[in-house]
């Protein structure tokens, strides 16, 4: 997953991204990170094909891109669930849109919606379930199309901090025996350190990549509230702060 | 479910003590002799139940009842596909919405004598009146159900890889159904107006020609029995089609 000199000026004339690139490592969850306003989620749509590119290239596994693809998959920051669709429905939709066959594709919905926590709720409808459980769906959704790559914008950003934690945690769970590679979109600098192989920090419109850091945080044998006092991940939140800072004011 | 079930209650109580005293001063209104032409609500009521018995009403209502079943049947067929059709293709929007919300701002019943003129007194005339009256709201408001989609939901059914065809089909329309409905319904309601117009104007058949007759004749028993059954019969339409809407369509399961 590579990303050669990509830029985007809108027909405004606003130029949000400029000349970024930047080789994302298999198998490893990257976030971007920058100041508001910096291009992250136009970067994201981006890469899911989702906007076109005003200069550069998307290239996934070497092959260069212009749209949608089966090989990633997309959570949104606003959920986008079929109101009208029960659970099992929404979380079977990528697979409905690929011709995957009624039992076969519910099948597989069920799986993933136990995977994420929600047995249960199959016949609920999105009104019915909280902001968390409702990107719960979206993410059942993304893993259900068998994706190499997820690509997932501000995932967590509507949904109440105790219920965040959880999620960080349940998602870092998920994705451990996946090998899946994960772009993720926050502006939480505590998420980031928490969640990330690798940090990819954006500079101030137009956006571009100012600095990569690596936490190093050695997940595999500890808790997430060890974590959380490790001494690499409260050094990653520091580096992070003392770039960002300078966008700020 | 107790408590909802005892509002349900009540409201439908206070709803018959508003008839009660509505009907109460009519026919008060009536024996008082405020006009010649006023009958009190009783006389109205059994002038109502002999006009049903000889199967005047019957027969009035089976005539009526054509234009405004024809007309609407266009406008739901030819009026909500276009409606869609200006939502989806941005050409002819821009070539059809300034004409549509000039018709659906104007009076159309203006426009019934010139059909007459074009088109004569028999049916044509009758179910184009319909037609000029429900079309604007039912087109207006498919094209607006389609226009006002969640661009995230396009956006979602792009990236999993959902063709042109699919977000139309599996989004879009979907999303669009509950207004299109409540077209449906604003536009039965104006078609009942444009029946009546229409029976009234052009030539008198049906209820029309009930109301135009005793009216004429001076039985104005008999021509407040034959308004009111109209307004009756389209009030009670119309609140089944919002209450089957409110059904299909809970307000919660719609997208914003």
């Amino acid at each position: 997953m590579e990303l050669t000199g990509i830029g985007k000026t809108y027909a405004t004339g606003v130029e949000a991204l400029r000349d970024v690139t930047h080789a994302f490592p298999a198998g490893k969850l990257s976030t971007l990170l920058g100041p508001s306003g910096c291009g992250k989620t136009t970067l994201l749509k981006i890469i899911g094909g989702l906007i076109p590119a005003t200069a550069g290239e998307v290239r996934v596994k070497g092959k260069r891109v212009d749209g949608p693809g089966a090989e990633r998959a997309f959570v949104f920051q606003d959920f986008a669930l079929l109101p009208w669709a029960t659970v099992l429905r929404n979380v079977a939709f990528g697979l409905e849109l690929r011709g995957v066959p009624g039992e076969e594709r519910l099948e597989i919905a069920r799986k993933f919606i136990g995977e994420v926590g929600l047995a249960g709720f199959e016949a609920s409808y999105p009104h019915q379930l909280s902001g968390g459980m409702r990107q719960r769906v979206g993410l059942a959704r993304a893993l259900a199309v068998d994706a190499d790559i997820i690509l997932m914008d501000e995932p967590f950003s509507s949904v109440d901090e105790q219920t965040r934690r959880k999620f960080q945690e349940d998602l870092l769970d998920l994705l451990r025996h996946r090998r899946k590679t994960v772009i993720f979109v926050t502006h939480s600098i505590e998420e980031a350190a928490y969640l990330s192989d690798q940090i990819v920090l954006l500079s101030a419109r137009p956006g571009t990549v100012s600095q990569i850091i690596q936490p190093n945080v050695n997940r595999g044998s500890k808790s997430p509230d060890e974590i959380r006092r490790d001494k690499n991940y409260l050094d990653a939140v520091d580096d992070i702060w003392h770039v960002l800072k300078r966008y700020l004011g | 479910m107790a408590n909802s079930r005892r509002a349900g209650g009540d409201r439908v109580f206070w709803l018959l003590l508003s008839f009660a005293c509505a009907f109460a001063l009519w026919e008060a209104a009536g024996r008082f002799r405020l006009s010649a032409a006023f009958p009190p609500f009783s006389d109205t009521v059994m002038a109502f139940l002999r006009m049903a018995a000889d199967g005047s009403l019957a027969k009035a209502y089976l005539s009526t009842s054509q234009p405004l079943i024809i007309g609407f049947a266009i406008c739901g067929v030819v009026g909500v596909g276009f409606g869609v059709w200006m939502g989806l293709s941005r050409t002819v929007e821009w070539l059809s919405v300034p004409v549509f919300v000039i018709l659906q701002a104007a009076p159309m019943a203006a426009v019934v004598p010139l059909v007459t003129y074009i088109y004569g007194i028999g049916l044509t005339s009758k179910v184009l009146a319909v037609v000029v009256l429900a079309a604007p709201v039912i087109v207006m408001n498919s094209y607006k159900g389609i226009r006002n989609t969640n661009s995230s939901l396009i956006q979602m059914c792009r990236a999993f890889l959902g063709t042109r065809t699919q977000v139309v089909v599996k989004i879009i329309l979907p999303h669009a159904a509950a207004m299109i409905f409540a077209g449906l319904r604003l536009g039965l309601a104006m078609g009942f107006i444009g029946v009546v117009i229409a029976e009234l104007l052009i030539t008198p058949t049906g209820i029309g020609d009930l109301i135009t007759y005793h009216s004429s004749v001076a039985d104005f028993p008999e021509m407040f029995a034959a308004v009111g059954s109209i307004i009756l019969i389209a009030a009670v339409t119309i609140h089944a089609l919002e209450r089957l809407e409110r059904r299909l369509f809970p307000p919660e399961s719609r997208g914003s």
